[in-house]
C-alpha cells in the first residue's frame, strides 16, 4: 500500500499572498480509492489549499506532483483538464440555471457544425440526471429543472456526480456538508463513499468529525497554515481529533471554561477570540 | 391549459408581453385607439429599433452580472464620429463608419477591462466613461469643427443600407434590430456562449472555476453595447444627413426600463433576449402610442413608472416561482 505512487502529492508548499503567509511547508499524499480528511478551524487555510491545487492560486514555493509527476497549473481549467475536480466551499452550481445547463456549464455539448454548434438541451439533459441516479438520487429526474429548486444536499450531489462524470481522478471537496440536515448529509456522505469505491482519491473537509470519521482513510489537521498532525484511520479517537480541530486546546477544557464564563456572566457565552 | 399557462409563465419572456397586451389594452379601452392606425405607424416602431439594438447588448450585460450606462455616449459619439471623418473632412464614408464603430470597440475595451481589473462596480466605470466619453465629443466636435452640428451626406449605398426611410416612414434600422434580435437570439438561448453568460451572472467565481473564460467573455460583451451604441449613431446621422452634440441621458433610462420591464433580472443570471426585445416593444408602445390617444402624453410617464415597478416587484415573483420545482404530479 504505503509504495504505491500517491496519485496527488505535495512537497513543501507555502502559499502567501503577497505579505500574508498562509500556508507553511505542506506537505501531503493521497493515494486511489482512499479519502484525505482535512480539518482545522476556521482560517486555517483549508480552502486556500485545496485552491492551490485546484489551479486557482500558485503554489509560492513547493512543488504539486500527480501520479509522481510535477504539474503547475496556471488556470483551473489546466487543474480540470489534468482530472482534480473541485466542488468549492461556495457556489459551484447556478440556481438560477436548470440542471442540465448547470451540469454542463463550461463544457456544454453541442451539435451542428461551424457557427451553427447548437447547445445540444436533450442530451446535456438526459447525461446530467443519469449521473445523478446513478449516485442513488432519484428524486432528480427533469434535466430542466432549475437548481435552485433543488435542497442543499441535492445540489452537492449534483456537484459531486458532476466532477466524477467528467472523468475526475481526483475530487476535492470544501465542506460539502455544512449548512446541510442530518439526513442530507448523510446523502452526500454516502456519495462520497461511492466515488471512493469507483477508485478516485478524494480531498474531504469538513467541521464536523463524526463526518470525517465517516468516511476518511486518512487525516490531516491544519492549524494556522501548518499541518499539526497526520494520522491513519484508527489511530486517534474522536476526542482526540475534536482537540485537535480545536486548535490543539482540549475541548474538555474549551467547554468548562464557557461553562464558566457563563456562570460568571447571566449566562451569555463569551465574545469570540481571535 | 393550465401546466402549458404555467410554463409560459416561468418564462422572463411572460411579464413583458402580459404587459404588452395590457397596455395595448388599456390604450384601446380607455384611450380610443384605433389599433389598425397603431399598427401601421412608423413612430412607435422606430423609436423602438433605436432603442433596441442597445437594449439587447445592454440587457445580455445584465444577464452577466454588469450594467452599461456608457451607451448614453456612445450614441452621440458614434454620430458625430461619423459627421466629423465623413462630413467636415469629406472622408469616403467607410472610413467614417469604421471610426465610429472602431470608437465603440475601444470604449467597450476600456469599460471591460476595468471591470477585469477592479472590483469598482460597472455601473460606476461605466459612469466615469459616459462622462468622460460625453467631454470628448464635445471637445473633439469644438476644436474640429468649430460647430455643435456637422452636416454629413452619405452616398447612396450608405443611405439605402443604414439610413433608408422604408415606404417613407419606417427607418432601415428596424431591420438590422429584428437581425441583431435573431442573431442573439441565438447565440444567448442555443449556443454555449449564451450559457456562458447565464453561468456569469450566476456566480462568477463559480464560472471561472468551471473553466469559463470569464474575462474574455466580460470584454466581448462590453464591447458589442458599444458598439450597437455607436452603430445606432452612425444610422442616425446617416438618415438625418447630421449629427448635433447631445446629453444621451433619456436614452440610459429607457434602455434599462426596457431591460427591466422584459423581465432580466437586476442581479443576473437571469432574462432572454424575446423578453428584451418584447419589453422594448412595450416601452415603445407606451412612449409613442399615447399620441395615438386622447390622454395627456405626461401620463405615459406616470404608466412607464408603475411598469417598471410591476416588472420588478413581478421579475422577483417570477424568479420564485422558477425556483419552486415543476414537481410531477402524483397520484393523490
Ligand atoms: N486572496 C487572499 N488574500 C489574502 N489573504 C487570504 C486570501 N485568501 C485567504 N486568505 C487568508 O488566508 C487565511 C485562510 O483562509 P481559508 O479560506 O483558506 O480558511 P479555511 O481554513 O478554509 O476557513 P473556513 O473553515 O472558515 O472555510 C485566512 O486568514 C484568510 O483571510
Ligand atoms: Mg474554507
Amino acid at each position: 500500500m504505503a509504495d504505491k505512487t500517491p496519485v496527488i502529492e505535495l512537497r513543501n508548499v507555502d502559499k502567501s499572498f503577497g505579505p500574508i503567509d498562509v500556508l507553511h511547508e505542506i506537505s501531503l499524499k493521497v493515494n486511489e480509492g482512499e479519502v484525505l480528511c482535512l480539518l482545522g478551524d476556521n482560517g486555517a487555510g483549508k480552502s486556500t489549499l485545496i485552491k492551490t491545487l485546484a489551479g486557482v492560486h500558485q503554489p509560492t514555493r513547493g512543488e504539486i506532483l500527480l501520479d509522481g509527476q510535477p504539474v503547475r497549473f496556471s488556470r483551473p481549467k489546466q487543474a480540470q483538464e489534468m482530472g482534480i475536480a473541485t466542488v468549492h466551499q461556495f457556489g459551484g452550481t447556478f440556481p438560477l440555471m436548470s440542471i442540465g445547463r448547470s451540469f454542463f456549464a463550461g463544457v456544454e455539448p453541442t451539435r451542428g457544425w461551424g457557427p451553427f454548434k447548437v447547445y445540444d438541451r436533450k442530451t446535456a439533459n438526459r447525461i446530467a440526471v443519469e449521473a445523478v441516479q446513478n449516485f442513488g438520487i432519484t428524486r432528480i429526474d427533469d434535466g430542466d429543472r432549475l437548481v435552485g429548486g433543488l435542497s442543499g444536499g441535492e445540489r452537492q450531489s449534483l456537484a459531486i456526480a458532476r466532477a466524477v462524470h467528467f472523468g475526475a481522478r481526483v475530487l476535492i471537496l470544501d465542506e460539502p456538508t455544512a449548512a446541510l440536515g442530518v439526513k442530507q448529509a448523510a446523502h452526500v456522505l454516502r456519495i462520497v463513499n461511492e466515488a471512493k469505491r469507483r477508485g478516485l482519491a478524494v480531498i474531504f473537509i469538513t467541521h464536523q468529525v463524526m463526518h470525517a470519521m465517516a468516511v476518511g482513510d486518512h487525516f490531516a489537521v491544519l492549524i494556522r497554515g501548518a499541518i499539526a498532525a497526520d494520522f491513519r484511520k484508527g489511530e486517534k479517537t474522536r476526542e482526540e481529533i475534536a482537540d485537535l480541530m480545536a486548535g490543539g486546546e482540549s475541548m474538555a477544557d474549551l467547554e468548562s471554561s464557557i461553562e464558566g464564563y457563563m456562570e460568571s456572566h447571566d449566562g451569555h457565552v463569551p465574545p469570540p477570540v481571535h | 391549459m393550465t401546466d402549458l399557462f404555467g410554463t409560459f409563465l416561468r418564462k422572463p419572456a411572460a411579464g413583458a408581453i402580459l404587459s404588452l397586451v395590457g397596455v395595448i389594452a388599456f390604450f384601446v379601452i380607455f384611450g380610443g385607439v384605433d389599433l389598425g392606425k397603431l399598427a401601421g405607424a412608423a413612430s412607435w416602431v422606430n423609436f423602438a429599433a433605436n432603442l433596441g439594438i442597445v437594449a439587447i447588448p445592454v440587457g445580455m450585460l445584465m444577464i452577466a452580472g454588469e450594467l452599461d450606462i456608457s451607451i448614453g455616449a456612445m450614441i452621440p459619439a458614434g454620430s458625430m464620429t461619423t459627421a466629423i471623418v465623413s462630413g467636415h473632412y469629406e472622408l469616403p464614408i467607410a472610413v467614417g463608419m469604421i471610426c465610429a464603430l472602431g470608437l465603440g470597440v475601444i470604449v467597450g475595451t476600456i469599460n471591460g477591462v476595468l471591470a477585469n481589473r477592479t472590483t469598482v462596480p460597472s455601473l460606476i466605470i461605466t459612469l466615469g466613461t459616459l462622462v468622460a466619453m460625453q467631454g470628448v465629443v464635445l471637445a473633439a466636435a469644438k476644436i474640429l469643427t468649430g460647430k455643435a452640428s456637422v452636416a454629413l451626406t452619405a452616398p447612396d449605398w450608405a443611405k439605402f443600407t443604414f439610413g433608408q426611410l422604408i415606404g417613407g416612414s419606417h427607418q432601415v434600422i428596424i431591420l438590422w434590430w429584428i437581425a441583431l434580435a435573431l442573431v442573439l437570439w441565438f447565440v444567448m438561448h442555443a449556443t454555449r456562449y449564451g450559457n456562458w453568460i447565464f453561468a456569469m451572472g450566476g456566480d462568477k467565481d463559480s464560472a471561472r472555476n468551471a473553466g469559463i473564460p470569464v474575462r474574455q467573455m466580460t470584454v466581448a460583451l462590453f464591447i458589442l453595447s458599444a458598439t450597437a451604441a455607436s452603430f445606432t449613431g452612425m444610422c442616425q446621422a446617416i438618415l438625418f444627413n447630421s449629427a448635433q452634440v447631445s446629453g444621451g441621458m433619456n436614452i440610459i433610462f429607457n434602455v434599462i426600463v426596457s431591460v427591466v420591464v422584459g423581465g432580466t433580472l437586476l442581479t443576473g443570471g437571469f432574462g432572454s433576449v424575446a423578453g428584451i426585445f418584447f419589453g422594448t416593444l412595450t416601452f415603445a408602445v407606451v412612449n409613442q402610442g399615447i399620441y395615438f390617444t386622447q390622454i395627456d402624453r405626461n401620463w405615459s410617464n406616470l404608466i412607464i413608472g408603475v411598469m417598471l415597478l410591476v416588472a420588478v416587484a413581478m421579475n422577483e415573483n417570477f424568479r420564485t416561482l422558477a425556483m419552486t420545482a415543476v414537481r410531477k404530479k402524483k397520484p393523490a
